[in-house]
């Protein structure tokens, strides 16, 4: 089978599905969720397939598989869209497939499926007491267009179709947090992160056009593997001083990434998005979507590092990105720390991780920041899908215990270990994935790499920084698990929870395989001891994705010593400071950090802030400015105006021009015609003979005219 | 042998005398006797006029024999109008028959 073909088939099955769901399938659930996980099946087995057949590839990111067809023309040229599968998309494929069928059949049992629907549920809140979904068949079809939106991302031969997957995601990221509309929380944050990604998208879109007016394409062969036009792109000076078209352009793109990763400032959108259900949480805001902007970053790799060299000095704009990514790695980490919900630390977790990989791109370090992507995807969807079954799982037991307590508040929790153990241990896997637990995990291996390479070409406040930030990883994380599953249940509630369906921990199961066993694949050859043991695959395959081969960097203890060093670190005091926690005890960190701990409570204030800053003058330029001033006084003021004269002009016209002068004329010729035929008409009197009579006398008449006239 | 002018005065007289039948009298079968004696009138022209032209041609014969027959079925059509209006209306005078004005 060609490989251009299977490629092309990828992202179809998904859009059908939504398609047949939305148009017909709807009423029936088991049709709906038959359809959309059979659709993602179809393309999971077409992915891992042409996954399968690249390994075999010689030189396989020197010679991809493309393919591409005319789309829109513009005047001389026409504008393409095409697939694409290099190394990059084939890795991207890879961890979009296994998340999204993993996600599918875990929403399953998270709306569940098989249970009777409670007559007093509505549609637009989340089920009260068990009930299968009111809007089940709704929720797959969101995800199946989901699906679609991010396989066209990865597979997309140019930025043009990359941005449609990509807007694509941004709406159904709009439906799928505002699935339950019913609650006015979900409203505003469905709102705020369709908005808040919206200011990323539109500085992208101008980076699209730069680009394409400088360039005339958007392909990605021709641009990012064109030496000749990378090098006129580095050398060209951009309209703003200082920086090179190419480095404009990609700050430009880049600042897509900053709104849809939900890097700072604009990551506050990001922890909101948890009102949408947790299948939505792990798919869209932790394994998928987020992960898009990243993966465009590292799509666009060679033009926005054009003008650097391996081991050269960072231009300007690869110095704004790492600086952002490692300052938003350590931000968002340090909020986590002290958040309650369990799906906010997971939120606050994914901002500081796609901070490392943003700050991993800056530093160019290529490979390890893809390698991060796939490695966060897994283990992340891994630890929300947990959260989604923990809370499934409490939810249960305030059911059956009438208690009431937030099914979402870590410090309700713990003891669940022995209730929900498949949970327990697929969360821990995850967990220790996310902190870099040393050698098993496949979180140590890919952190790792960012570390060394940022340590070994002397970023060395970026590596501090990252450093930090992974001590503060482990620390919050460990805090997440000993409270919610070490210790005594400090609720009822939580007491009453049980273990979750099988369409729900299977999927974890799958999930923690990859969370552990996908770092196997990127050992680096120069550790010592497990070195070359295992080929460094990841390295190879995805290092021929870029122009350039990247070389291997050579072994230093130091990094590996801070990193197994933090990790293990961070999750001893997160155990030590959490272990003995009281039902109704205070966060001890409360009483260690003082003042500061309000602080990172609420986040740094951000919501506050841009509420005054941006919000608010919104609100004003709205309401005040632009509704009571500009529209109801200026615009109405000056249309009344207008419609007032209109109409005493017109009342003149018609009393002084229309009335008298035109109806007049009208009126007098019908009357005259009328009155004169009135008084003509006795001439008609029906009687045949004088009718004659007058002929004879008229012809007579004309007769003697013309015998006078002629004589 | 007697002069044209004394038929064509006499064909004069005749028709002058239908036409003020036609214009004068009040009776329909009256006025259509006064048509028939114009016609008359014009048909003796039509002879004095072909006697003393071209005798030769019978031209003015078939003229005057086309105009009687002509005479002919109008004197029937007209009776029969006559009649119909008769049955109608119970009247046949020329004044009361004025249905034809606005």
């Amino acid at each position: 089978m060609q490989l251009d073909l299977i490629a092309w088939l990828i992202p179809l099955p998904p859009i059908l599905a939504f398609a047949a769901i939305v148009l017909w399938a709807y009423r029936s659930n088991r049709l709906s969720h038959g359809l959309a996980i059979g659709g993602v099946a179809i393309s999971w087995g077409l992915a891992m397939l042409l996954f399968v057949q690249t390994l075999g590839i010689e030189r396989f990111g020197e010679h991809p598989v493309t393919s591409s067809v005319r789309w829109l023309p513009t005047g001389q040229s026409a504008l393409e869209i095409g697939v694409l599968v290099d190394p990059l998309s084939t890795i991207g494929l890879f961890f979009v497939a296994w998340t999204l069928l993993a996600i599918f059949v875990y929403s399953v049992g998270y709306h569940n499926f098989g249970h009777q629907a409670d007559p007093q549920d509505v549609k637009g809140l989340p089920p009260k007491s068990g009930g299968i979904e009111p809007m089940y068949a709704r929720f797959f079809a969101f995800i199946s267009l989901f699906a679609f939106g991010m396989l066209v991302l990865v597979l997309s031969d140019n930025l043009l179709l990359l941005f449609i997957g990509w807007e694509l995601m941004g709406l159904c990221s709009y439906l799928l947090i505002g699935f339950w509309y019913g609650r006015p929380s979900a409203r505003e944050a469905m709102v705020k992160a369709f908005l808040t990604t919206r200011v990323g998208d539109v500085f992208m879109l101008l980076g699209i056009a730069y680009l394409y007016s400088q360039t005339g394409t958007l392909s990605f062969r021709q641009i990012l593997y064109n030496e000749q036009v990378l090098n006129t792109l580095a050398s060209t000076p951009a309209v703003i001083g200082g920086l090179s078209a190419a480095g404009l352009i990609g700050l430009l793109l880049f600042i897509g990434t900053i709104g849809k990763s939900a890097q700072w400032p604009l990551h506050v959108w990001l922890p909101d998005a948890m009102e949408g259900p947790t299948p939505v949480s792990a798919l869209i805001h932790a394994a998928t979507m987020v992960s898009a902007g990243i993966y465009m970053i590292l799509r666009i790799f060679p033009l926005l590092t054009a003008g650097w060299h391996e081991g050269g000095g960072l231009t300007p704009t690869m110095m704004v990105i790492a600086g952002l990514g490692a300052f938003t790695a350590l931000f968002a980490a340090t909020i986590a720390v002290a958040q309650k919900d369990i799906k906010r630390v997971l939120a606050y977790s994914t901002i500081s991780q796609l901070g490392y990989m943003v700050a991993a791109v800056g530093i160019g370090a290529f490979v390890a920041a893809a390698f991060h992507l796939v490695t966060h995807a897994f283990f992340k969807a891994l630890l929300f899908l947990g959260s989604g079954s923990v809370i499934h799982g409490v939810e249960h037991g305030v059911h059956e215990t009438h208690e009431h307590v937030d099914p979402q508040d870590m410090f309700n929790m713990g003891g669940l270990r022995h209730k929900m153990p498949v949970t327990f241990w697929t969360f821990l896997l995850g967990g220790l994935a996310l902190s870099g637990f040393p050698i098993l995990t496949a979180g140590f291996w890919s952190k790792d790499e960012i570390l060394a390479d940022a340590f070994a070409h002397g970023h060395t406040l970026v590596f501090w920084m990252l450093a930090l930030a992974a001590l503060l990883t482990a620390f919050y994380t460990m805090r997440q698990i000993t409270l919610t599953f070490l210790g005594k249940p400090r609720s009822q509630a939580v007491g009453h929870a049980h273990e979750s369906t099988w369409t729900m921990t299977a999927p974890l199961v799958v999930l923690a395989v990859f969370a552990v066993g996908f770092g196997w694949v990127g050992i680096p050859e120069a550790f010592p001891g497990l070195g070359g043991i295992l080929p460094n695959w990841f390295h190879e395959f995805v290092g021929g994705a870029l122009p350039e081969h990247p070389a291997a960097i050579a072994f230093d203890p130091t990094p590996l010593l801070v990193s197994v060093g933090v990790a293990l670190g961070g999750l001893l005091l997160g155990w030590l400071t959490y272990r003995r926690i009281q039902a109704g005890a205070p966060d001890p960190l409360r009483r260690l950090l003082g003042p500061v701990y309000p602080v990172l409570e609420n986040k740094y204030y951000f919501d506050e802030l841009y509420d005054y800053a941006i919000v608010r003058p919104a609100y004003w330029l709205a309401e005040t400015f632009t509704y009571t001033f500009l529209d109801r006084r200026v615009i109405d003021g000056l249309l009344h105006a207008i419609g007032r004269n209109s109409l005493r002009v017109g009342a003149f016209l018609r009393s002084r021009i229309d009335l008298p002068v035109v109806n007049g004329i009208g009126d007098w010729i019908g009357e005259s015609t009328k009155s004169s035929g009135h008084q003509i008409r006795v001439v008609q009197s029906g009687r045949v003979q004088q009718y004659l009579l007058v002929g004879i006398v008229f012809t007579g008449l004309i007769i003697s005219f013309f015998l006078l006239a002629g004589a | 042998m007697i002069p044209l002018s004394w038929y064509l005065i006499l064909a004069a007289g005749l028709f002058t005398i239908g036409l003020f039948g036609v214009l004068a009298r009040r009776n329909a079968v009256a006025i259509l006797m006064s048509i028939e004696l114009m016609l008359n009138a014009v048909i003796l022209n039509l002879v004095a006029f072909w006697r003393y032209g071209q005798p030769v041609d019978i031209s003015g014969q078939v003229f005057a024999i086309i105009v009687f027959a002509v005479a002919a079925s109008e004197a029937a059509v007209g009776l029969a109008l006559i009649l119909s209006i008769y049955r109608r209306r119970s009247t046949v005078a020329a004044e009361d028959i004025n249905m034809l004005k606005w």
